[in-house]
């Protein structure tokens, strides 16, 4: 299990004993977040880790690759579990919230489909939590060097002394 | 005397600037005898310390210090304190240009007289032409090593060249290569060939592209006669009681307030901040500013008509490998009213890493229509338009006297709403760029927006009446004989071409006029 807070990891045991259910997509326990299949969990310090699974469903729902693993959304948000941002951050998946249930559902994270979602998020663009939230990650999730791989990108090159040798014009379907 | 030079010596020339105008200037005049402390407000950073890495690079290099913004343009409302992509560093905006060193047409340095009456642009005829100019592009291109000049080959082309040949030749465009670029296709001049690395925008490793950080510039202080004086930060320009210019005020590295007498000031701050000195220096006998007679200073602010085109394909192209602008279409670059405007547009090759194509493909964009085309950034090829857009008074540079900078010196604005011309121009641009992808398979196409601004002209501009603009043929400013602007600020107007290779001509001969001017005893 990848323990991306880089804090104690918690063994998959300990994860399950201490989970409960929110929704098909995390594991929300006391003090963490994870994947259902235990293969990454964040712990959180000052967000609520109901806020926290919103959140990075959230981020998922701005900005979705469906080849892209849930714990890269995760590191892109994990920045907000800071207690000098918590209340703006609880105030503002509260007001998600709060949208969802406008709509007849439980709570954000209970919101089955992806456009159902993305139409809760419409509502709210304009926003300064949505537009803090969208902006901080387009640097969170894409300047991540782990994520680059998976849209193909190969980063820095110098050290590899360039494409010269490497392929700058291989190209061969045209 | 030779550097480093007192502050009391008011026999040295003092260059605002260390760029593609400042830098060469200064080695310039170096080399001709000329005595010359170049302010310089950035740090120095060589090839070694330069980094493949678009967000960390942006951090060491850009021009991050508080602007603002207004006006229609786009960048306003998603970029509003970065309204250009320019560099502070030794070396200017030389260590993040892409190389591309194109000559204006005959036809450009007369846009008044060959383009007529354009209702709401302030149009006017550069006061030379290109006889005028053409010795100077020679020892321009010499300079900078152009490629497809002087003998030198043209590089090779890339995967994204490929594309982008592919689908002009199939649309029958004649004038499609790797371009004039200022990035070595074979050693030249001590530097290197290009590896194809990309990562042309982050600074050269190999320094294969020219820049003046580590040519001129050394070249400079190697004669003895050129002290730069890195992260000195000019305040105001000082004159006496005849009004004449008499030195500079700068805070140095430490924040301190220091004074460099002068014979002879040229500025070389790029767009914005040569006007905002200008303007920050104004006096009780210059209460509207330095030079600014005229009430020029600031106004006709031109930033290219720009966009990019990205194509996604069934394939991979892998755009980012290799050199980032060697590809160019000019058959767009006539001027032909019958396209629905006046002037024209090159076509050339770029693309941007990852993390910079999340930020700028669609700025503010989110949801499915943006994630996928990321998805498919590997199978995308991309290029860039730049084309000639219409100088206005009111696309202008003016003082936020209620935002100031870390020194309390208040900020430039910049303000910009494109031309009906502007308009016409990106939107002939767009589909012609979405042909030429079509035509070889394009399975998606973009029209991205402009990016904040690489090339800014235009706000001191050349003109043959001084009532006119701030600047004559000679770069000196119609009301100040020892006060000249060394930088892209005194274009006329701004060409369809990439504007560094014409402001390095216009630096040489610059200097070759100080110079003379100098040994003449006229200055």
């Amino acid at each position: 299990m990848k323990d991306i807070s880089q804090q104690r990891g918690l063994t998959r045991r300990e994860l399950l004993s201490r989970s409960m259910a929110a929704g098909a997509s995390f594991v929300v326990g006391a003090g963490f977040v994870a994947s259902p299949d235990a293969a990454w969990a964040l712990e959180t310090k000052a967000l609520q880790p109901q806020t926290m699974a919103t959140l990075i469903q959230m981020a998922r729902d701005i900005y979705p690759h469906d080849h892209v693993g849930d714990e890269y959304y995760a590191i892109a948000v994990k920045g907000y579990d800071d207690a000098e941002v918590a209340d703006t951050v609880e105030a503002g998946i509260a007001a998600l919230d709060a949208a969802a249930q406008g709509k007849g559902h439980a709570d954000y994270l209970s919101v089955g489909w992806e456009r159902d979602r993305v139409d809760i998020l419409r509502g709210m663009e304009d926003s300064a939590f949505f537009q803090q939230v969208r902006g901080g990650l387009v640097t969170g999730l894409y300047n991540q060097k782990a994520v680059w791989p998976l849209f193909g990108y190969e980063g820095e090159s110098y050290s590899k002394g360039g494409y010269i040798d490497r392929g700058f014009d291989d190209i061969t379907w045209l | 005397m030779a550097a480093p030079f007192d502050m009391n010596d008011d026999n040295v020339i003092v260059v605002i600037g260390t760029g593609a105008g400042g830098g060469v200037l200064s080695n310039e005049l170096a080399q001709r005898g000329v005595s010359v402390v170049a302010l310089e407000a950035g740090g120095r950073y060589l090839p070694e310390d330069y980094v493949n890495d678009e967000w960390e690079s942006f951090g060491q290099l850009a021009w991050l210090d508080p602007r603002t913004t207004s006006g229609d343009w786009r960048v306003a409302r998603d970029f509003s304190g970065l309204p250009a992509w320019i560099v502070k560093a030794v070396g200017g905006t030389t260590t993040h240009w892409a190389g591309a060193s194109l000559r204006f047409q005959d036809h450009e340095w007369k846009a008044a007289t060959n383009y007529g009456d354009v209702q709401g642009a302030n149009l006017a005829d550069w006061p030379i032409d290109g006889d005028e100019m053409a010795p100077w592009y020679d020892k321009a291109e010499k300079k900078l090593g152009v490629t497809r000049t002087n003998g030198l080959p043209g590089l090779p082309g890339c995967n994204n060249y490929k594309v982008f040949e592919a689908g002009a030749k199939a649309l029958g465009y004649k004038e499609v290569h790797t371009g004039r670029m200022a990035i070595n296709s074979e050693e030249y001049d001590g530097r290197m060939a290009c590896q194809q690395t990309g990562f042309c925008f982050q600074g050269c490793k190999w320094g294969a592209k020219w820049s003046a950080a580590y040519t001129d510039i050394p070249r400079g202080e190697a004669t003895g006669n050129l002290e730069v004086r890195e992260k000195a930060h000019v305040a105001r320009i000082l004159h006496d009681d005849s009004g004449k210019v008499t030195g500079v005020e700068y805070f140095d590295a430490d924040g301190n307030l220091q004074m460099q007498k002068a014979r002879a000031v040229c500025v070389a701050g790029n767009s914005f901040e040569s006007p905002r000195l200008l303007l920050n220096s104004a006096s009780s006998m210059f209460p509207d500013g330095l030079a600014n007679s005229s009430g020029q200073v600031g106004r006709n602010y031109m930033r290219h008509m720009t966009g990019s085109v990205y194509g996604v394909f069934e394939q991979p192209v892998k755009m980012w490998r290799g050199t980032t602008m060697a590809g160019i279409i000019q058959d767009e670059a006539r001027h032909d009213p019958s396209r629905g405007f006046v002037g024209g547009y090159e076509l050339e090759t770029l693309s941007l890493g990852l993390p910079f194509m999340a930020a700028f493909l669609d700025p503010g964009a989110w949801g499915r229509e943006f994630t996928t085309a990321l998805d498919a950034y590997e199978n995308m090829a991309g290029m860039w338009i730049v084309g000639e857009d219409m100088p206005q008074e009111t696309n202008r540079v003016t003082l936020n006297h209620d935002v100031t900078d870390q020194h309390g010196l208040p900020v430039a604005n910049v303000h910009f709403d494109d031309h009906p011309n502007d308009v016409a121009m990106r939107a002939h641009a767009y589909e012609r760029g979405a042909a030429i992808y079509d035509a070889v398979g394009a399975t998606r196409t973009f029209p991205t927006p402009p990016y904040p601004s690489t090339h800014n002209l235009g706000t001191n501009r050349m003109s043959e009446n001084p009532r006119d603009g701030v600047v004559n043929k000679w770069g000196q400013t119609h009301d100040i004989a020892n006060l000249f602007v060394s930088d892209g600020s005194q274009f006329t107007t701004g060409a369809a071409e990439n504007p560094t290779l014409t402001i390095v001509a216009l630096a040489i001969r610059q200097a070759d006029h100080i110079a003379g001017e100098l040994s003449r005893g006229n200055l």
